[in-house]
């Protein structure tokens, strides 16, 4: 397999911004920029890090990806936390927020923490703040939407977000009172990667045929993690709408994460909801299975990201990227890249999400004009390479020497 | 004849990192009252600084607070009269944000209810940091300068011609500065200055550059 380097971006990013990106380089060059997160598969977080953190290498900057450990009551208690964070009831008690900070003091022992500028992501590895070294700036990276978070969390991720020396958010609205700069930074899709690559048209049927999809009909396509926030349950109700005027399958696909323990139970509830609907195909994919997803997304006549809560969704940008209309949930991140009328539609319940596809069904020639718009607004503004200049522009600007 | 200049016009690309003030208006009240207080550079990123920015919005207008009250508040009317606000027209941003205010005091004293928003998104004030990166390349000719142009990205154009009134404090953009007083093409110059960025943005910008720059090369003087 080729390894993929910066020059290879040349043909699928806008004008100028590979040597933009190799003269920003030249001002933070043998600079050391740590990332830390909690899992090196599944999410988008470690998806982009796979490879933001080769090409800052390639750039000259002396980049490095470490990530924590944790037992699985650790990563219950994160996605408790997660979950609170993001709005919904969970209880955190003291025994869990002692585990969180005992798991964290044990990664401390064990990690290299020095950098000039270390990037902790989301809330797992936050507690690392208390064993920074006495030199480099920390910030954290907040991928989630904080918008609406249960006061209790937020108190408890606070203590240790405003030790920080800044935080960033993917959204102004997901920002907080705190005592330090906020920064906002939105996350991207690599257009190189497996899952984003242009795949032939053999591909395509090749792997829709091993997944045993027909294409018989119609594909609405929802593609996350089985999540209550991502409202599989909502998107068969839609889907069911919709079948009462157009024959359409609908595909849910999605796998875990090594961080995220209630997976298995929300798959059930959606197993459940599908019944015997063999239009409905509910794909539980492994956490690898990127050129899957790819194919999926290039087979789908309408992808659907019908979330209640989202960080930034970035499988909406993925969406986009092949040239398909999006409905989405008017949530987070979502409201940013789907642009009514132009790249898709906002929606606020399982009747306009079936309203807003059954209008599209019935305009093809505006859903492939709301593709090509789509496509042509991530180039802009949700690809790697925008993502990594926000990354070096902050290298710049904390550590000095504008 | 055309010239050569002595100096050369260095091309600069740049960047913009945002940083939210944690300052939310949920009513047109709010806003005025929050905008009288914040930075002069959050003025900036909310009027200048969209051109930056992609405009994909239907019926987007020439300041975010314009924007905000049209389809966030749904006041049509502020929409117009504060997208009526031509940022171009002042020589300072505090006597922009004085005007902006002006227009929403005068609005709000003409209704009986303050307009809020209800079920939208409230106005969350912003401020940026532009960091200018050189390209490496530059010209000392016409020929030079339309090549470099048209090689670069479209934060080189609003580098040199929105970001240089802020950052030299003067009303001329680079290229026009540059072309006037070392190409010596005033009318070529004065065209060039003439440009509105609001009217199809930066891309359209470089398109009517290019294209005066052609006229003059053809013409083998100054417009």
């Amino acid at each position: 397999m080729n390894v993929i380097g910066l020059d290879d971006y040349q043909e699928v990013t806008p004008k100028g911004t590979v040597q933009f990106l190799r003269s920003l380089a030249k001002r933070v060059r043998g600079r050391r920029f740590l990332h830390i997160n909690s899992t090196r598969y599944g999410g988008g977080v470690a998806e982009i890090l796979h490879r933001l953190v080769p090409i800052m290498t390639e750039l000259g900057v002396d980049a490095r990806w470490e990530t924590i450990k944790g037992d699985p009551a650790f990563f219950s208690v994160t996605k408790s936390l997660h979950n609170a964070l993001q709005g919904r009831e969970a209880l955190i008690t003291k025994e869990m927020r002692g585990h969180h900070a005992a798991i964290n003091r044990e990664n401390a022992r064990h990690l290299s923490l020095e950098g000039d500028l270390v990037l902790i992501h989301d809330p797992q590895p936050a507690p690392l703040i208390d064993y920074r070294p006495a030199e480099g700036k920390w910030v954290w990276r907040c991928h989630i939407d904080l918008s609406h978070p249960q006061r209790s969390a937020w108190r408890l991720l606070r203590k240790y977000v405003a030790k920080y020396d800044a935080v960033i958010f993917s959204l102004p609205k997901f920002s907080q009172q705190l005592p330090i700069p906020q920064f906002l930074v939105c996350p991207s899709i690599d257009p190189l990667s497996e899952k984003n690559r242009d795949l032939s048209q053999a591909e395509v049927d090749g792997i829709l045929a091993r997944l045993d999809i027909p294409r018989d009909k119609p594909i609405l396509l929802q593609v996350s993690r089985f999540d209550r926030f991502k409202d599989p349950i909502g998107v068969i109700k839609a889907y069911r709408l919709v079948k009462k005027y157009h024959d359409c399958r609908l595909i849910l696909a999605g796998g875990g994460a090594q961080d995220d323990p209630e997976g298995e139970e929300v798959l059930a509830d959606v197993r459940e909801e599908a019944g015997l609907d063999p239009d409905i195909h509910v794909l539980e994919l492994p956490l690898d299975a990127h050129l899957e997803i790819n194919a999926l997304q290039r087979a789908a006549t309408i992808v659907l990201q019908k979330s209640l809560r989202e960080g930034f969704g970035l499988t909406v940008a993925e969406a986009m990227w092949k040239g398909k209309p999006v409905v989405g949930g008017a949530a987070g991140g979502i409201t940013v890249q789907v642009i009514d009328d132009v790249t898709g539609y906002t929606v606020n319940s399982v009747e306009g999400a079936a309203f807003r596809v059954r209008y599209l069904l019935n305009n093809p020639d505006l859903m492939a004009k709301m593709g090509e718009a789509g496509r042509e607004y991530i180039r802009r503004d949700f690809l790697i390479t925008r993502h990594l200049a926000d990354y070096l522009a902050m290298l710049m600007i904390l550590t000095g020497n504008e | 004849m055309l010239e050569r200049s002595e100096v050369p016009f260095e091309f600069f690309y740049c960047i913009e990192l945002r940083q939210v003030l944690g300052l939310r208006a949920e009513t047109e009240k709010e806003l005025a009252r929050l905008l009288r207080q914040v930075s002069l550079d959050s003025v900036y990123y909310h009027t200048y600084g969209l051109l930056l920015r992609h405009r994909y919005r239907a019926g987007a207008y020439g300041s975010d607070f314009a924007t905000w009250a049209a389809t966030q508040v749904r006041d049509r009317v502020l929409g117009e009269r504060l997208a009526a606000v031509d940022p171009l027209r002042y020589n300072s941003l505090a006597d922009l944000r004085e005007a902006i205010v002006c227009v929403i005091d005068n609005h709000l004293e003409s209704i009986t209810v303050v307009p809020r928003v209800v079920y939208s998104e409230p106005f969350e004030f912003i401020e940026s940091k532009i960091v200018g990166v050189p390209t490496g390349l530059e010209a000392y000719t016409l020929e030079e300068f339309m090549q470099a142009l048209s090689e670069t990205d479209d934060t080189t154009i609003y580098y040199h011609a929105i970001e240089s009134r802020r950052r030299l404090k003067h009303t001329r953009t680079d290229f026009s500065a540059w072309l006037r007083d070392d190409l010596h093409l005033p009318v070529l110059a004065a065209r060039v200055q003439a440009l509105d960025p609001y009217a199809g943005g930066l891309e359209r910008m470089r398109t009517h550059i290019l294209a005066y720059c052609r006229q003059v090369l053809t013409l083998g003087r100054d417009l």
